[in-house]
């Protein structure tokens, strides 16, 4: 049963379409690699996923008990301030507070799962550093960590390696496979790296002004598929 | 030394003196706790452009000889930060113009209307004293007092009530808006509170000096602390004690209150940048 369907959906800017006729759903437990040009609205389809504005027509559901703020959520760019005061424990707690409603303090039990979740990305160590001072590829797990917080079922990442360096790309890639098979979490990601896709997805959605949705084998049969993965290095299979 | 304690001594047998300490305490708390939200968002345009609004609504509020101004000045306050709000997030039109319009426009549109209908013999210095606050903080009314306490309280208490969400929203918008946070209403909720303590504040150091209550003590707290929490209380710990001693220096040595608050946030100020360079982590 899916968990997450677009129907129809048409994105753009104060009216303006950028890009039109996609369709697809997502059910418990699939890896879906969005890809497509840049510039061709990978991120914009990931905010009206969120819900963070809304489609020009079309619409977003959730079904199979997961609800729009159950989605955790990893942004392309943070806009965090340079200079912004947060130890890393203080980060990965935030992702409670969308849930904590009208309540002023983190519970016992959130402050257990925000440990344990720091611990399956391997931050416990500098917990409390600040979130500033580390490196790109630290911070990245950070904010992993605190997109766990924030939902247990399906995480949306907007690019989550970019400018961070092959071993570490690799790590992560890894840290999202592991918890997309042992911990059953629904992955959608978007990727410009195709040979990863190629290995972690189980689904692709090609975004463009061609759009695809489908099993990663039927995007390779495809002829979209084919020559998009043959110009973007996805030699090696 | 016990020069100075008699002197204090003396000054503290009269309430306004007492007054003076209690409600600028409260003020310079309350301005402290939101400093880094409004230092590292755009809030601080508002903020700066709300304190010469404030200054237009009084103005106004002396034109119309209105001898109990702080309620209106308030509304004017509040129903214009709400409104700025609205014109920072519209992504048709310059917000960061529309303040820096709007902020002038006040304060311009406030002299004039002083200048033209002015009761007041002396004129300059009532501007003067609207501005830089030299003496306001020391003729408040019990009323006034009592008003600048409850809100103070009220700042303070929604602050620690939803410490988690503002933190949250401060650092980053979007998540907290994906994962359920209502992101739109504490924004409102901020700029009223902004409102509130610019207010209280104009009492406190007069409408030109405002920011420096509500940045210096996060971007002390922030060269040296690295975590909200910690440059929260930090920034709370300073303010107050700068205060205090701002007042009390002023009383001693007779100088405008607002001005010399300001004075002593500078020294500090430059004292925690010192201290952060030297320890800076390399
Ligand atoms: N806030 C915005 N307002 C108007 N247009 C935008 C905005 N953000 C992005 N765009 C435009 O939308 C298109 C898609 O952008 P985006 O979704 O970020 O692409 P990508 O696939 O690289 O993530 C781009 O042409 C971009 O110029
Ligand atoms: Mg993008």
């Amino acid at each position: 049963m899916a968990q997450l369907t677009c129907k129809d959906l048409c994105l753009g800017y104060d009216g303006k379409v950028i890009v039109e006729n996609i369709n697809f759903s997502v059910s418990q437990g699939d890896s879906l690699y969005i890809l497509g040009e840049n510039g061709s609205g990978k991120s914009t389809l990931v905010k009206t996923i969120l819900g963070l504005m809304p489609p020009v027509s079309g619409t977003v559901e959730t079904s199979d008990g997961l609800s729009p703020t159950q989605i955790g959520y990893l942004p392309q760019q943070t806009m965090v301030q340079k200079d912004f005061p947060a130890s890393v424990r203080e980060v990965v707690m935030s992702g409670f507070a969308g849930k904590s409603g009208l309540r002023p303090f983190y519970t016992k039990e959130e402050k257990r799962a925000c440990a344990e979740n720091m611990k399956k990305m391997g931050i416990s160590d500098f917990a409390s550093r600040c979130y500033r001072e580390l490196s790109g590829g630290q911070q990245q797990r950070v904010l992993l960590a605190r997109a766990l917080c924030a939902a247990d079922k399906m995480l949306l990442l907007d690019e989550p390696v970019a400018g961070l360096d092959p071993k570490v790309s690799h790590e992560m890639y890894e840290t999202i496979d592991t918890l997309n098979k042992k911990y059953k979490m629904t992955i959608i990601m978007v990727s410009h790296d195709i040979p990863a896709a190629l290995k972690y997805a189980t689904h692709i959605l090609h975004v463009g002004s061609e759009v695809f949705f489908g099993a990663l084998d039927q995007y390779l049969g495809s002829q979209l598929g084919s020559h998009y993965t043959k110009i973007h290095g996805g030699g090696e299979q | 030394m016990s020069d100075i304690y008699e002197k204090l001594y003396y000054y503290f047998q009269f309430p306004f003196v007492r007054y003076a300490l209690i409600v600028g305490v409260l003020i310079a708390l309350c301005s402290s706790l939101l400093g880094v939200t409004l230092v590292l968002k755009r809030f601080s345009f508002i903020g700066d452009g709300l304190s010469h609004v404030a200054f237009g609504a009084i103005a106004i509020a002396s034109v119309f000889n209105l001898t109990n101004d702080m309620p209106f000045v308030l509304l004017i306050t509040v129903i214009s930060a709400i409104a700025l709000l609205a014109a920072g997030n519209n992504r048709r039109i310059n917000g960061d113009a529309i303040i820096a319009m709007i902020s002038v426009s006040a304060l311009a549109i406030g002299y004039l209307l002083m200048n033209i209908f002015s009761v007041s013999t002396n004129l300059s210095g009532d501007v003067c004293s609207t501005l830089f606050g030299s003496t306001s903080i020391l003729t408040l009314s019990v009323y006034e007092v009592w008003l600048c306490a409850i809100l103070s309280f009220a700042v303070v208490a929604f602050f620690i009530f939803f410490y988690n969400k503002i933190f949250s929203i401060s650092f980053d918008e979007n998540f907290s808006r994906a994962t359920g946070t209502k992101a739109g209403a504490y924004n409102i909720f901020i700029a009223v509170i902004i409102a509130i303590i610019i207010v209280l504040a104009m009492n406190l150091v007069g409408s030109l000096l405002i920011s420096a209550l509500i940045v210096f003590p996060a971007l002390s707290a922030m060269s040296i602390f690295k975590s909200f929490k910690s440059v929260t209380i930090c920034s709370a710990l300073m303010s107050v004690t700068c205060t205090l001693a701002g007042i009390l220096i002023s009383i001693l040595a007779g100088t405008p209150v607002g001005s010399t608050i300001v004075a002593v946030y500078i020294v500090v100020f430059a004292l925690f940048y010192g201290v952060g360079k030297i320890t800076v982590r390399k």
